[in-house]
């Protein structure tokens, strides 16, 4: 259960609306706390591999390392049904578009695990020019990992920390809950005669103005 | 070790230059073989002898008579290797073409043309295409167009492969720099000790890694990033298939129907795009069909999700630096993919390793062979539908031999193992007998148990009898190598055909099946597991008795290598197939050119004909018996 809960408060026990053969087995909680413990060891990852650090994670998945463990091991194919990316891999400028707009197509509440250097910084290939220098340029990024390539122990340390980030979080602050404030995803780059970020297209053109 | 001849032992003040290229000191010709000078008493004053090595084709019009006389008559069939490199200084863009003998093997010849050097982004003159005669040469030409400009005359469909239509820029072109740039060659100043080190986007005026050319507007800009991969597939066909290959160019009869009034239904095509994020793609690949109900009636590839500059990068390192890059090109084998790139290199520097060295490369080696193999094989059975539950079995006993790894060389799948003229570390009396337990008890049983679930298994046998089948002359002609050439009857293994190592003291076979299916793929994975078993057993035996505990860091221990000038096509046999390194060294301690022979990349070029003709569903399939991976795809 919920990391805190009590029994039930002494005064109640002998109260009418509890039935008899409940007491000592009703627990009281919050909202938050039943809600954050309930989808934290549920969460559906996007199976979605990039690089070398999709091998450790797909090892994280199998026998030895078991991710089912802490109910994740439901990886979906359609963004539409996850609720978690684990960006596993060199993000490249060419591949960069299909994953902002794969963000955009999950529902929210959604979070990002940016796995191993590459996704987090471009790591060795960093100088290369097809290479985005980590993929929080682009996407918003709840945990990082190092390592090149984390072990599937580093992975499952990520969840852990994604699960504790999730139990902080609560049902009258965070954002999809609240009213008036749409998400409208990130805004997805295209490919021009290089990588064109269109949240900086105004300065884009005004620095390479003839 | 002492008796190793190097490089000479004091590195001159200066660098090591006269370069090769374009230097005043001129470049000693290549020897000539009684191929070389066949070809030149035919072509006379068609051909000179190379720098270095191989033949310089000066008369471009005589080019597709030359390789249809070196196909035809000197029976070199396969196109093994297709690149260029930047002669900066002497203004001229070499293609460099690199022919074998399948399956006699042997030396490769080699084929040289130069275009003179174009000013700017321009594209070069064009020269013939090999694509007539060796359509294996698609694919790489198309990458030689995409890295230097090179145009090719005759090619099909010749557009970018690896960046999108509309880059800016030849990237692999010497003049042509990185946004990210800091220098030509590494170490860079900033990370030297005492260097003042900055971010690297803190140097750029973009504060990113991009580039624009002057005059961009990116509100007036249309990205058109796939070039024309769907208008070049939207024209209608009627149903059939323009390539026999065995599938039937018959269209597909509906039950009940004749072919005639087959040909009066109208039937729609559609055009399905698979990927670049699709589960069965093995990673970020992307593939264009075109169906006719289930029937793939044309399929395109879209490479290149995953390149990372492997080359680019590759030459501004030192050659030390480039060890553990190789190791993230096939991710599955990378202690294999280390060991091409240092036989290589050794040959260049001449140097000697000795037998613990070659036990040790030989046991690892096969280790990870075997390691993919389990790993294809259990994907392939994902492809297949069963999925999951075969791919846990083997990737259990991957991770066994991944242990052993990781106790010899601190890491699991990045090893970085292998060393010029050496190997980093021994193994421990532990780790060896680690390695015995895995060899002669564990894996055996564990193969056996694969082979008596899967083999006979009928799901498999209707799904995979007779699928992606192609002929053992399309093979060669295709420039497929490895467990699919092999499946085709074909026992071309550059283990025995261009010896290295030591595989010349153990007692194992090429295994080769004929039905050139997916099935026979499969097989074939299968015994080559058993002969890897042989062969480790074998080496463990052999180094207990016959090499010397600890001696196996070959070589000068330097950071800074320099390998002298000349050039290296150094090919070893990975699980994938034939894994080429042509490095060309201008005596510095940075390789002048670096290029990958990858053979998933070579391998996707016959994916086309393997799946038209076929029901989708299997088209996943092929690609499964294909086992690429990405990485070395892409680079």
């Amino acid at each position: 259960m919920a990391t805190q809960t009590t029994n039930i408060p002494d005064e109640l026990k002998n109260d009418p609306r509890v039935p008899e053969d409940l007491n000592n087995n009703i627990f009281i909680t919050t909202l938050d706390k039943i809600y954050n413990w309930g989808r934290k060891r549920s969460m559906w990852p996007l199976l979605f591999g990039l690089a070398c650090c999709a091998i450790e994670m797909i090892c994280t998945a199998a026998s030895r390392h078991d991710l089912s463990r802490f109910g994740w091991e439901l990886m979906r194919a359609s963004p539409r049904q996850a609720d978690l990316m684990i960006v596993s891999g060199t993000v490249t400028k060419k591949m960069i578009p299909q994953i902002v707009r794969l963000y955009n197509q999950m529902p929210e509440p959604r979070y990002v695990v940016a796995m191993g250097s590459c996704a987090t910084s471009g790591g060795p290939f960093k100088e290369g020019y097809n290479v985005v220098s980590g993929i929080d340029k682009f996407i918003p990024v709840d945990v990082y990992i190092p390592g090149c390539p984390p072990r599937p122990e580093a992975l499952l340390h990520s969840f852990v920390k994604l699960q504790e980030k999730i139990e902080k979080q609560s049902i009258r602050t965070v954002r999809w809950y609240t009213t008036g404030k749409t998400d409208n995803g990130m805004l997805v780059p295209y490919l021009g005669p290089d990588l064109v970020d269109l949240r900086r297209a105004d300065e884009i053109k005004q620095k390479t103005a003839l | 070790m002492s008796e190793v001849t190097a490089t000479p032992a004091k590195p001159a003040a200066k660098p090591a230059a006269p370069a090769a290229h374009g230097a005043a000191k001129p470049v000693a010709a290549a020897k000539m073989t009684p191929e070389m000078s066949a070809i030149a008493a035919k072509f006379g004053g068609a051909v000179e002898a190379a720098q270095y090595e191989g033949l310089l084709v000066t008369d471009h019009s005589k080019f597709i008579e030359i390789a249809t006389y070196v196909r035809d008559v000197l029976k070199y069939n396969q196109l093994t290797n297709n690149t260029a490199t930047d002669y900066i200084k002497d203004g001229v863009i070499e293609v460099v073409n690199q022919f074998t003998r399948v399956p006699q093997g042997g030396a490769p010849l080699t084929l040289k043309l130069r275009v003179p050097r174009p000013s700017g982004n321009d594209k070069t003159q064009p020269v013939p295409s090999l694509c007539p005669l060796y359509p294996g040469a698609e694919f790489q030409e198309r990458e030689t167009y995409d890295m230097y400009g090179v145009v090719f005359e005759g090619h099909p469909d010749l557009r970018r492969i690896l960046m999108w239509e509309g880059f800016n820029g030849w990237p692999l072109r010497k003049d042509w720099k990185e946004a990210y740039y800091e220098g030509d060659t590494k170490p860079f100043e900033s990370r030297w000790p005492g260097g003042d080190h900055k971010l690297a986007e803190e140097r750029v005026p973009w504060e990113d890694n991009v580039n624009y050319p002057p005059g961009f507007d990116p509100f007036a800009f249309k990205p058109h990033p796939d070039g024309d991969i769907y208008d070049s597939m939207l024209a209608p066909s009627d149903g059939t298939v323009s390539i026999d290959n065995g599938h039937g160019v018959a269209p597909t009869l509906i039950e009940g129907l004749n072919a005639s009034e087959m040909a009066e239904l109208k039937t729609d095509e559609i055009i399905v795009n698979m990927g670049p994020q699709h589960p069965s793609t093995h990673g970020v690949l992307r593939m264009v069909v075109k169906l006719d109900g289930e029937k793939v009636t044309d399929l395109k590839l879209a490479l290149g999700y995953l390149h990372r500059n492997h080359e680019k990068i590759g030459e501004r390192n030192t050659w030390l630096h480039n060890i553990p890059y190789t190791d993230r090109l096939d991710y599955i084998t990378g202690i294999y993919n280390e060991w091409g790139y240092v036989l290589g290199v050794e040959r260049m520097m001449g140097l000697k390793t000795t037998d613990r060295v070659e036990y040790l490369r030989v046991i690892t080696g096969e280790l990870t062979r075997l390691a993919s193999h389990f790993w294809a094989i259990g994907f392939l059975l994902n492809d297949l539908g069963a999925f999951f539950t075969p791919a846990l079995y083997f990737i259990t006993e991957r991770d066994l031999i991944i242990d052993l790894l990781e106790a010899v060389t601190g890491s699991r799948m990045m090893c970085n193992y292998m060393r010029f003229g050496g190997v980093s570390r021994d193994f421990t009396s532990a780790q060896w007998a680690m390695a015995r337990e895995l060899a002669f008890e564990r894996l055996p049983r564990t193969i056996d148990e694969l082979d008596h679930f899967l083999t006979e298994n009928e799901i498999l046998k209707a799904r995979s009898i007779g699928t992606g089948y192609m002929s053992a002359d399309r093979c060669i002609a295709h420039s497929l190598t490895g467990p699919c050439l092999r499946a085709a009857g074909i026992g071309y293994d550059v283990r025995r055909a261009d010896p290295y190592g030591y595989y010349d003291r153990f007692d194992f076979n090429i295994p080769v099946l004929y039905n050139g299916d997916v099935y026979d793929r499969y097989l074939v994975r299968v015994q080559e597991m058993r002969e890897s078993l042989k062969i480790i057993q074998q080496a463990l035996n052999q180094a207990e008795t016959q090499s010397k505990v600890g001696d196996i860091q070959g070589g000068k221990k330097a950071y800074n290598h320099r390998v002298p000038a000349g050039q290296c096509y150094a090919r070893v046999e990975t699980p994938k197939g034939e894994l080429g390194y042509y490095l060309v060294s201008d005596g510095n301690q940075n390789p002048y050119k670096y290029h990958i022979r990858s053979c998933s990349y070579i391998n996707l070029n016959s994916m086309k004909e393997m799946a038209v003709g076929q029901k989708v569903a299997d088209s996943v399939v092929i690609l499964g018996s294909l086992d690429i991976v990405l990485g070395e795809v892409d680079r």
